[in-house]
C-alpha cells in the first residue's frame, strides 16, 4: 500500500475540523499503515497548527513558505507535487479550497481523483469503493477507484466521524528544504469579507431556515412569523439569496456562513451537503419537507413530510395561542 | 342700418388696414399648423403597419358613443362633466369661431345657412355656450391648480408637474371666450348707444353681461375693445391652434381619429406583426417593438392622444400597490419621446432602444394585463398590446427576469410551468369522485373540458378540477379530458412575449382538440377560456363553466340546494379574463343567486372596474417591488363591503385570494371559494 | 479575447423525480427532459458579456452524442459565436480525466486566451476544469464569481470561498475558471433564438480528429467508475412525525419546548 496522506487545512493557527476528520478516513483505506499530515503555511501559525495535528497523525509534514501563507491551490499545488512520493493517496476536504486543488494535483500525479467522497465503502487491494452522491444529493452511488498509480480523494467535510484527538504523539518533519520554484500564473490579492447583515446567524441559538420550498418572495413573511412566535433567528439556503428574497448574510452553507445553534428548524430544504456543511455543533435539527426522500432526513432528529406553506401558518397560529 | 362699429375688415390703425392682419394671421396660422402637423405625422408613416379599416360601422359607432356621446366621461363625475361642458361648448363655437375669421375679411360675413333666424338661435346658444365654457375652465382652473386631486401629481421620477400646461391652456380657452363676447358686447353696445335696435343678447350670458357693463362706456373706446377683441380672439385661436399639437391638448385634434380606430374587439392580442401571419413568423428580423418607430401607428396616435388625465393609472391595479408602472406615463413618456426623436426643426437624436432609456424592464414586466386602464381611456387609448409588443421585444433581445426564464423553459419541455410530468396532468380525475373520460386514452365525447396547468397541477387548484367533472357530470354532460395531451394553453406566455412558444403550444394543443373531434370546449380557468376564445382560431365554441351552469340551471338540467350557510355574506370578484376582457359578468352572479337564500354583496370596484388579483400564469413567477398585494388590497375591498365568503371564478385569484387571506390576518374572518367549488356543493343529490 | 467555454447537457433535476431502473446502473430516463447544465449557463452568459466588452469571440463546446447539439444550439442562440461537438462512441462511459482528455485535444486545435466551465454538473464532481488546466498546463481558479479583464495578460477574478466571503486572485492568461451561479444573470433563449441558429453548421470531432488514443479516454481509460446508482438510505436519525397537522404541530412544540427552540 502506498503512502497515505491527509492535507491540513487552517486557518489563524487553529486546524480546521476536517484535519481529524480526514485522519479518521484515512484510517478506514490506511488498514493500519500511518498516515502522514501536511500542513503548509508560514510563521508562528503553521508552527501552531502542526503541533496540534501532531497530535492525531504519528508524522506531520511541516511545509514552510512565504509564498505559502496563504493557501492559493495553484501554489499549494505545485509543493505537494515537489513532495509526495510518487503512487501517493492524498486526502483533502473537498470544501472551496480542495475542489480548487484537486483535480489538477491528480493529473500533475498522474493519480485518480475522485471528489465529494461521502464514505468508503471498501478496500479491495488497489481498488477503493466510495460512496458519492449526484443530481444535489438525489441519488448515491457507488464509484470504484484504481489507486494503484495514487489518488486524490476529496473527502465532503461533516461526513465522516471525527478522529479522537491525543491518539498519537506525532513527529513533526520539516519539509521545506525539498521545496523548489513555487512561482504560479495565479496571484492571491485579498479576502473581501462577507457583508455583515443586522442580525448575526453565527450567535443564535435557535435558527428557523428556510430553502426552496417557501416557493414565493410573498412567502417569506410566513417564516419571518414563525420566527418571531419562535424567538428564533430568520436563516435560509442558498437558493433563497440568489433570488434575493433574503439576504446574504442569513445564508447557512459553504457558499455562506457557519452557524452553531442549539436548535436548527429546516424548512423546505432539501438538505445538500453544501448547506448541511454550513450546520455545525450537532443542532436538534427538525426538517420539514414537501419531499419525503429529501436528503435532508438523512440528517434531521425529527422530520415532518408537509407542505411548509401549510405548516408554518400552523405553528404560528399555535405558538401564539400557547 | 350703418354698422355702430367701423368692423375689423375696414379699419385702420395708424394708417395701416387692419384687414392686413385678418388676412396674416390666419394665413400664418395655418401655415405654422401645418408645417407642425406634418413633423407630428412623420413617426406615424415611419410606424409599423396597423390593422384599422375594418368595420367601418363599428368603428363609426364608437366615435358616436364614445367621442361624441363622451361615454366614459361621467365615470369620473367632476371632472367627466367638466368635460363634457367644454367638449360641447367647444363643439357649438366651432361653426362661429370659423365664421370670425372670415368676419375680419369680409364685413359682416356669415356662414350660409347661419344668416337669418336659424342664425339669431344660434348665437343664443353659442353666447351660453361660451359662458358654460368660461365657468366649466374657471371651475377645472381652481380644481387643478389650487385642490390638485391626486390623480394629476406627476410622481418624481417621471419629472416635471403638468399642472402649469393644463392651466396655461385653461386661461388660453377663457381668453377666446372673453375675447369673442367682448367684440360683439362692444359692438351691440355701440348700437344701443345709437339707439338702434342691437344684436339680442341672451340675458346671463357673458356677452350679455359685458355689453352691460359697456353701455355708457365712451364711443372710441368701444371701438378700441371691439377691435382689440377681435384680434386678440384671432392670435390666440391661431396661437392655440399651433400650440395643440405640442402637449396633452393634441387630443383635441387627434382623439376623433384615436376613437375611430380604436380597438374593436376585447381579449385577443395584436399579431406580431400586422399582414404576417403565424407561420411567416420565422422570417421576422426582430420581433417586438425595441425602438420607436416599432410600435404601429396607432399606438404613437394614442401617445400624441393622451390627454394626461390619470384615469388609466388611477384604475391600474399595478399602480395602485406601488409596482414601477403607471399606465398614463407609458403614454406621456412615448409623447415626450416622439416630440423628443421628432423635433419641429433641427436635427433628430439617433433612435436608440426604448427598454433602459424610456422605459424600465420591471414596468413593464409589472402588467398584469388586467385590462382596467383601456376600460377606463375616454379616448381609446391601447396598453396592452404596447406591453405585449414591448415584452416581445425583450424576449428577442432575452432581457427576461430569471424567475420567469425557468418556467418558460419548463413549458418548452413538458407543457407547464413546474416542468411536472405530462403524465401527471391528468392525475387529479382519480380522486373527482366521479368518471373522468381521457382522450390520451382513447375515449371520445361531445365536450372537451380543457383543464389547464395550474388546475391540472396544483394541490389546491386540482379541487376546482373535480368540482368541475362532478358538475359537469350532474348536469349530465358527456367531456373528456386531453390529459397527458394537453399542454399549457400558453395564454401568459403569448402576453408575456415569448410569441413562438405560444404558437408551438397552440399548434400543439390545436391537433389534439381537433382529434379529440368535439363539439364544445368548456374551461374552468378564465385564462385559458380567453386563449381558445381569442387565441386559438378555428375551435369548437368555447364556454366558461359559469356559463354552462346557467345554461343548465336555466333548462332544469341541474338542481341546487339552498345556501349551506345563510349566515355568509357572499360577494363575487370578477376576474379580468372573464369579465372586462370578455363581458361576462352576469352569469357567475346568477349561477350564485341559483342557490336559494345566499345574501351576496356587491364589491364598490366592480364589474368593469374590477381591481385585479395580482393576476394569473407566469406572473404566479414574476415578483415585482410593490409596496402591498394587490390581492390584499381585495381581500379589504371585500371586508369593507361586508361580505365573509369571495368568490372567484379563476383558479389564479383563488390562489391570490387565499394567500391574501392569511397575509391580510382575515383567517376565520373572510375565505375564498371557487364559483364551481360553490356550485358542487350544492348539488342536489341525484335521484 | 478568444473564448472557449464547456458546457454539458444534463437532465432537469428541478421537478424530476427520479428512478432507478431494475438492475440500479442508470436512472429511468425515460420520462426525463434534458437542458444545459446550470452553472455552465452562467459561464457562457460571462463569455458572451467578456467579448461584448473587449471583443473576441466565443465558442462552446460539448462532450456527447448527438443529442448535445441541442445545448449547444441553444448557448449559440444566446450570442457564442461557434459551437464545437466532440462525439465518438470511444468516448464513452470516460471519467473526468477521460473527458479532460477529450477537451485537451479541442484547445490544441484552437487558440483560446480563456476557457470557462461550469463550476459543476450533475455529478457534481467540478473535477474537469482544474484537470483540463493541469494538463494544459495553464493558471486556474474554481467558483469563480466575477471578472475583471486587466488587460491582455490578466484578470482580476473573485472565488467564492467559504463564510460568505470572497477571495480575490490576478490571474495570468490564458487560463481556466471554473464559474459559480450568480456571476450574472444569463439571458433567455426563447424558441426563436433556437431556430435562427438551427442550421448553422457544428462541426463534430471524433478521437481521430482529435488525436486521442483509445487507452486515455472511455471505459477503459477511466479509473474511477461509477458502479451503480442507489437512492440514499433515509431517516437514519431522524424520528418522522406522522398525523394530523394539528397533531404534528402539537408534537413538534412539545419538542421544540424541550430543546429550547422556543422562547
Amino acid at each position: 500500500m502506498a503512502r497515505i496522506f491527509a492535507y491540513i487545512t487552517h486557518k489563524g493557527g487553529v486546524a480546521d475540523d476536517t484535519a481529524l476528520e480526514l485522519a479518521a478516513a484515512a484510517a478506514q483505506i490506511a488498514d493500519g499503515t500511518a498516515v502522514t499530515a501536511v500542513v503548509t503555511g508560514s510563521g508562528a501559525e503553521l508552527e501552531a497548527v502542526c503541533a496540534a495535528v501532531a497530535a492525531a497523525y504519528p508524522e506531520v509534514w511541516k511545509v514552510e513558505s512565504p509564498a505559502l501563507a496563504y493557501p492559493n491551490a495553484e501554489v499549494v499545488r505545485k509543493a505537494l507535487v515537489q513532495l509526495l512520493p510518487a503512487g501517493s493517496v492524498l486526502l483533502l476536504p473537498h470544501d472551496t479550497f480542495g475542489m480548487d486543488l484537486g483535480p489538477g494535483l491528480a493529473i500533475k500525479m498522474d493519480a485518480a481523483f475522485v471528489a465529494d467522497v461521502v464514505a468508503v465503502a471498501a478496500v479491495e487491494g488497489t481498488t477503493l469503493k466510495l460512496i458519492r452522491q449526484e443530481f444535489s444529493g438525489q441519488l448515491s452511488t457507488h464509484v470504484s477507484c484504481d489507486i494503484a498509480a495514487g489518488a486524490v480523494l476529496n473527502i465532503r467535510p461533516g461526513v465522516c466521524k471525527p478522529m479522537a484527538d491525543g491518539a498519537a504523539a506525532g513527529q513533526i518533519v520539516d519539509k521545506s528544504g525539498e521545496l523548489g520554484d513555487l512561482s504560479a500564473g495565479r496571484q492571491f490579492l485579498e479576502v473581501v469579507a462577507a457583508e455583515v447583515g443586522d442580525v448575526d446567524i453565527t450567535k443564535s441559538d435557535v435558527l428557523l431556515s428556510v430553502g426552496r420550498g417557501i416557493e414565493d418572495e410573498e412567502n417569506i413573511e410566513m417564516a419571518v412569523e414563525l420566527a418571531e412566535a419562535m424567538g428564533a433567528d430568520l436563516a435560509c439556503s442558498r437558493p433563497i439569496v440568489d433570488a434575493k428574497w433574503l439576504e446574504k448574510s442569513r445564508q447557512v452553507g459553504t457558499s455562506g456562513l457557519t452557524v452553531k445553534p442549539k436548535v436548527y428548524l429546516a424548512m423546505g430544504i432539501s438538505g445538500s451537503f453544501q448547506h448541511l456543511g454550513g450546520v455545525k455543533g450537532s443542532p436538534f435539527m427538525v426538517a420539514v419537507n414537501k419531499n419525503p426522500k429529501a436528503p435532508i432526513f438523512q440528517f434531521a432528529d425529527v422530520g415532518i413530510v408537509a407542505d411548509i406553506l401549510e405548516l408554518m401558518p400552523e405553528l404560528t397560529k399555535k405558538i401564539k395561542s400557547a | 342700418m350703418e354698422p355702430a362699429l367701423i368692423a375689423p375688415a375696414h379699419y385702420t390703425v395708424l394708417g395701416i388696414p387692419t384687414l392686413l392682419f385678418s388676412l396674416l394671421i390666419p394665413l400664418v396660422g395655418v401655415g405654422v399648423f401645418a408645417f407642425i402637423m406634418n413633423r407630428r405625422v412623420a413617426p406615424l408613416l415611419k410606424a409599423a403597419p396597423d390593422s384599422r379599416f375594418d368595420d367601418i360601422a363599428g368603428r363609426l359607432a364608437n366615435v358616436v358613443k364614445i367621442w361624441l356621446g363622451q361615454w366614459r366621461q361621467p365615470r369620473y363625475m367632476t371632472a367627466g362633466v367638466l368635460h363634457i361642458l367644454i367638449f360641447f361648448g367647444f363643439l357649438a363655437l366651432a361653426v362661429h369661431t370659423t365664421s370670425l375669421v372670415f368676419v375680419g375679411i369680409f364685413a359682416g360675413f356669415s356662414i350660409p345657412g347661419l344668416g337669418g333666424g336659424f342664425g339669431h338661435l344660434y348665437m343664443i346658444v353659442k353666447d351660453y355656450a361660451a359662458t358654460v365654457v368660461l365657468l366649466a375652465c374657471i371651475v377645472a382652473a381652481v380644481r387643478r391648480g389650487i385642490l390638485r386631486p391626486e390623480r394629476y401629481a406627476v410622481p418624481a421620477k417621471y419629472g416635471q408637474d403638468h399642472t402649469a400646461e393644463a392651466v396655461f391652456v385653461l386661461a388660453l380657452i377663457s381668453l377666446l371666450m372673453i375675447t369673442d363676447s367682448l367684440f360683439e358686447a362692444s359692438s351691440v353696445a355701440a348700437q344701443v348707444q345709437l339707439g338702434q335696435q342691437g344684436e339680442y343678447l341672451a340675458p346671463g350670458t357673458l356677452a350679455w353681461l359685458l355689453k352691460n357693463l359697456l353701455l355708457d362706456t365712451p364711443r372710441e373706446t368701444l371701438q378700441t375693445l371691439h377691435i382689440a377683441g377681435y384680434y386678440i380672439h384671432d392670435l390666440t385661436f391661431f396661437f392655440f391652434l399651433c400650440f395643440l399639437p405640442m402637449g396633452k391638448h393634441f387630443h383635441v385634434i387627434t382623439s376623433l381619429f384615436n376613437v375611430y380606430f380604436m380597438r374593436t374587439e376585447k381579449g385577443n392580442v395584436k399579431p406580431v406583426r400586422y399582414g404576417i401571419s403565424d407561420e411567416q413568423l420565422d422570417d421576422l428580423d426582430t420581433f417586438g417593438v425595441k425602438k420607436l418607430e416599432d410600435f404601429t401607428w396607432k399606438h404613437l396616435l394614442d401617445f400624441y392622444t393622451c390627454a394626461d388625465c390619470g384615469r388609466c393609472s388611477d384604475q391600474c391595479p399595478a399602480r395602485t400597490v406601488g409596482r414601477p408602472l403607471s399606465p398614463r406615463f407609458i403614454s406621456i413618456k412615448g409623447r415626450d419621446l416622439l416630440f423628443r426623436n421628432y423635433p419641429l426643426r433641427g436635427e433628430a437624436p439617433a433612435a436608440e432602444a426604448l427598454i433602459g432609456t424610456v422605459y424600465e424592464e420591471d414596468e413593464i414586466w409589472s402588467c398584469t394585463t388586467c385590462g382596467a386602464c383601456e376600460e377606463e381611456c375616454p379616448i381609446g387609448i391601447e396598453y396592452i398590446d404596447k406591453i405585449v409588443d414591448l415584452r416581445r421585444g425583450m424576449v428577442d433581445e432575452g432581457m427576461v427576469p430569471q424567475s420567469l426564464q425557468k418556467p418558460l423553459k419548463a413549458m418548452e419541455k413538458r407543457g407547464n410551468p413546474w416542468g411536472k410530468m405530462e403524465k401527471k396532468r391528468g392525475d387529479w380525475a382519480a380522486a373527482a369522485g366521479c368518471e373522468v373520460k381521457v382522450v390520451a386514452d382513447g375515449d371520445s365525447a361531445e365536450v372537451l373540458y380543457f383543464v389547464d396547468s395550474f388546475t391540472s397541477y396544483d394541490d389546491r387548484m386540482q379541487g376546482i378540477a373535480q368540482a368541475t367533472a362532478r358538475v359537469l357530470t350532474a348536469a349530465g354532460v358527456d367531456f373528456a379530458i386531453l390529459g397527458k395531451e394537453e399542454k399549457d394553453s400558453g395564454h401568459e406566455v403569448r402576453r408575456f412575449g415569448e410569441e413562438m412558444l405560444f404558437q408551438d403550444l397552440k399548434k400543439h394543443n390545436s391537433e389534439m382538440i381537433g382529434e379529440a373531434a368535439v363539439q364544445a370546449i368548456v374551461t374552468a380557468d378564465p385564462h385559458a377560456f380567453n386563449a381558445l376564445r381569442h387565441d386559438y382560431p378555428g375551435l369548437p365554441k368555447v364556454e366558461h363553466i359559469s356559463q354552462l351552469v346557467v345554461r343548465m340551471v336555466r333548462a332544469g338540467r341541474l338542481s341546487l340546494l339552498p345556501i349551506d350557510d345563510p349566515d355568509k355574506v357572499y360577494t363575487y370578484h370578477d376576474p379580468c379574463y372573464l369579465g372586462r376582457h370578455n363581458g361576462i359578468y352576469d352569469d357567475p352572479r346568477e349561477a350564485m343567486d341559483a342557490l336559494e337564500g345566499i345574501k351576496r354583496v356587491e364589491m364598490e370596484k366592480s364589474r368593469d372596474r374590477s381591481f385585479c388579483c395580482g393576476g394569473g400564469g407566469l406572473m404566479l413567477f414574476y415578483e415585482p417591488e410593490e409596496e402591498e398585494r394587490m390581492a390584499v388590497l381585495r381581500v379589504k375591498m371585500a371586508a369593507e363591503a361586508g361580505a365573509t365568503v369571495i368568490v372567484v371564478a379563476c383558479p389564479f385569484c383563488l390562489a391570490n385570494m387565499e394567500d391574501a387571506i392569511k397575509v391580510a390576518g382575515l383567517e376565520g374572518k373572510m375565505e375564498a371559494v371557487d364559483l364551481v367549488e360553490l356550485i358542487d356543493r350544492h348539488l342536489a343529490p341525484q335521484p | 479575447m478568444e473564448i472557449l467555454v464547456c458546457v454539458k447537457r444534463v437532465p432537469d433535476t428541478a421537478e424530476n423525480e427520479f428512478t432507478i431502473n431494475a438492475d440500479g446502473s442508470d436512472i429511468d430516463r425515460d420520462d426525463l427532459v434534458y437542458s444545459v447544465n446550470e452553472w455552465d449557463n452562467y459561464a457562457v452568459e460571462e463569455a458572451i458579456q467578456i467579448v461584448d466588452r473587449v471583443g473576441g469571440k466565443v465558442t462552446v463546446v460539448a462532450v456527447g452524442d448527438e443529442d448535445s447539439e441541442e445545448v449547444l444550439r441553444r448557448e449559440m442562440a444566446m450570442g457564442a459565436n461557434d459551437g464545437l461537438l466532440l462525439a465518438d462512441p470511444a468516448f464513452a462511459d470516460s471519467d473526468g480525466r477521460g473527458i479532460a482528455t477529450i477537451l485537451k485535444g479541442a484547445v490544441e486545435k484552437g487558440t483560446y486566451d480563456l476557457i470557462l466551465t461550469g463550476a459543476q454538473s450533475d455529478s457534481g464532481a467540478g473535477q474537469v476544469g482544474g484537470m483540463l488546466a493541469a494538463m494544459l498546463d495553464i493558471p486556474y481558479a474554481s467558483l469563480v464569481d466575477s471578472i475583471e479583464v486587466v488587460d491582455d495578460q490578466s484578470l482580476k477574478i473573485g472565488r467564492e470561498i467559504e463564510g460568505g466571503n470572497r477571495e480575490m486572485n490576478s490571474i495570468q492568461l490564458p487560463c481556466l475558471l471554473s464559474i459559480q451561479t450568480g456571476i450574472n444573470e444569463p439571458r433567455y433563449v426563447g424558441i426563436r433564438g433556437i431556430r435562427k441558429v438551427a442550421s448553422v453548421e457544428i462541426p463534430v470531432l471524433g478521437s481521430a480528429e482529435l488525436g486521442i488514443g483509445g487507452a486515455a479516454v472511455g471505459s477503459a481509460g477511466a479509473r474511477v467508475k461509477r458502479l451503480d446508482y442507489f437512492v440514499p438510505v433515509l431517516g437514519a436519525g431522524a424520528e418522522m412525525l406522522e398525523g394530523s397537522t394539528e397533531e404534528i404541530v402539537d408534537k413538534l412544540i412539545e419538542l421544540l419546548k424541550a430543546k429550547g427552540g422556543l422562547k
